[in-house]
């Protein structure tokens, strides 16, 4: 009697869920179905699922803007701005979990409190200083920038993931005799690299899709796809087809990596008050 | 346990961060400061000079600002009423056994992964224009008059488009809250007989407050500096009906060449933020100490 009343309340919740998902989830997916529409078909919603299939559009993405150029632009500079922000924040936030000093909990909050800075409070002397030194539109350029803007978050992360690394361990190997080296590449490492890996992902999922520096800093050269995509905001005739296209290639890659982190981006993101 | 020698070590490996997070804060920021009180156009390079708070008295009674201000908060506030609310509403329910629990998560948290112009163009062209978007196709099969919804309803479209991005943040983090629940006070208020409402009232929302303020604090850091969304919507329009706080020292700045003005725009934007930040800081701070 309760087994059957907790199936019917399970099957009720279970459908309930899924018209709620399929709902948020449904500009995606629609995205994602038109992408494979010639335009004329596009638009053709009440027809939707009659008209033929193709893959035309993807191609005319690629042959009309060079679509790939500024997909590689996007990959080099969020990938090259994480790597830049690791090679700076492992030390750091090593030094923070391991060898704290009094003054290492105001550094920490100082550097929070860099992040609470709203970009548009120093767009004009970034944008000043960066067309003195002719960095607008350079792909190294965007890179520091999103760099400095994403470094108080990957020392946070890591801080909380060095921390959980237990010191006693470290002392039971130098007990053992381990060298300061052995140390390093059979017992540190080893615990540390699956918090570096889930702050690599999450700081380039965030550089990404990052649209306020992309937008400001870069023209046709260096633009990424945050930038790409932004100029079918004035387009002439029909393109919604061409608009899925690309924007479907622009997200694929980030929803995969995105699904794959979810945990550590809850963790990432409320700087560990939330885990 | 630390040596002198290690506390050494520890400050060279920290020293590379804190420089560069110091010149990257205090270098545009006293910059910004600066221009504030200069008057400074790109275009008229030579009318240039110190001119005390003229910047920003042009800005502050221009009524693109006051206006600016005001959409500014209403999409804060709208944007964080829907996703509180309904991210709340959302981990309730996909905190209960449902089939397919795995898939129908990743469906709901696929939106923050979405780039900000991709979502807004997608929005604007695909869901909400008036002749070829769904919605017009909805009120066409309903008998009704397509709406042009970011002509007619530019903030509320933007604040729709908005919260949509940031209602899977809510969820998800509201969610992984609501699974830390203990498992025995749960079962202990439903054998005490309590209903949802007491339950929910009494057990889960103060188990939730904490996640709650966090989720309320990091959205507003984040929305307060909306801008892709109304640059590849709107543009601020029609008018200022659109344009928040960014978007004004953006035209400011990247359209009109004013740079004194901009940065005073800035520099309010500055403080704005700031008074946000000092309580995200004390609960964060707060969690440092646990």
């Amino acid at each position: 009697m309760a087994r059957a009343a907790s199936t019917q309340r399970k099957v009720t919740v279970t459908i309930v869920a899924w018209v709620v998902a399929l709902v948020i989830f449904f500009p995606i997916l629609w995205t994602v179905l038109t992408s494979f529409k010639s335009e004329g078909d596009a638009i053709n919603i009440s027809h939707f699922f009659q008209t033929p299939w193709s893959i035309e559009s993807y191609f005319e993405v690629q042959s009309r803007s060079d679509y790939f150029r500024h997909f590689f632009n996007s990959v080099i500079i969020s990938v090259g701005s994480t790597l830049l922000a690791l090679l700076f924040s492992i030390p750091a936030a090593w030094s923070m979990a391991f060898a704290p000093t009094s003054r290492t909990r105001d550094i920490m909050m100082w550097m929070l409190s860099t992040k609470m800075m709203p970009a548009v409070g120093v767009l004009v002397p970034i944008y000043l200083i960066f067309k003195t030194l002719g960095l607008l539109d350079n792909a190294w350029g965007l890179m520091i920038v999103l760099m400095l803007m994403n470094l108080p978050i990957v020392i946070w992360m890591l801080y909380t993931y060095f921390k959980e690394i237990p010191v006693d361990i470290l002392e039971a190997a130098r007990m053992d005799g381990a060298t300061l080296g052995k140390e390093l590449v059979y017992v540190l490492v080893p615990m540390a690299v699956p918090g570096i890996a889930s702050t690599l992902l999450l700081n380039i999922i965030l550089a990404w899709n990052e649209a306020f520096w992309t937008l400001n800093l870069t023209a046709a050269n260096a633009a990424p796809l945050t930038a790409f995509i932004a100029s079918y905001s004035s387009p002439e005739g029909l393109f919604w087809a061409k608009l899925s296209a690309a924007s479907t290639l622009a997200i694929a890659p980030i929803l995969v990596l995105g699904w794959i982190s979810q945990k550590q981006l809850v963790r990432g993101l409320t700087f560990g008050a939330v885990k | 346990m630390a040596t002198r020698q290690t506390r050494t070590l520890a400050r060279f490996m920290m020293a590379p961060s804190v420089i560069i997070l110091f010149v990257w804060m205090i270098v545009p920021l006293v910059l910004t400061l600066w221009y504030s009180f200069q008057r400074y156009n790109l275009q008229h390079p030579d009318r240039a000079g110190f001119v005390w708070f003229r910047n920003y008295y042009f800005f502050l009674t221009d009524p693109a600002f006051v206006q600016a201000i005001g959409n500014t908060l209403i999409l804060v506030v709208g944007v964080l009423l829907i996703t509180v609310i309904g991210g709340v509403l959302l981990a309730l329910l996909l905190d209960q056994p449902i089939w397919g629990q795995g898939i129908v998560r990743l469906l709901v948290i696929a939106p923050f992964f979405v780039m900000p112009t991709v979502s807004a163009l997608v929005w604007k062209n695909m869901l909400m224009h008036p002749q070829y978007g769904i919605f017009a196709w909805l009120a066409q099969l309903f008998g009704q008059r397509p709406i042009p919804w970011l002509q007619d309803f530019p903030l509320f479209s933007v604040t729709l488009i908005t919260a949509w991005e940031w209602l899977p943040f809510a969820t998800l983090i509201l969610l992984t809250a609501l699974q830390s629940l203990d498992e025995d006070q749960k079962e202990a208020s439903e054998m005490d007989g309590a209903n949802f409402v007491n339950r929910f009232i009494y057990i889960i929302l103060p188990h939730l407050a904490r996640a709650i303020t966090v989720v309320i604090l990091i959205e507003t850091i984040f929305l307060l500096g909306i801008f892709a969304e109304i640059y590849v919507t709107t543009q601020g329009g029609p008018g200022y009906a659109s344009t928040n706080l960014p978007f004004l020292v953006y035209v400011q700045a990247l359209l009109n060449f004013d740079v004194g003005g901009a940065s005073a725009g800035g520099v309010i934007a500055v403080i704005l933020a700031n008074i946000v930040a000092i309580f995200l800081i004390r609960i964060v701070g707060k969690n440092l100490d646990a």
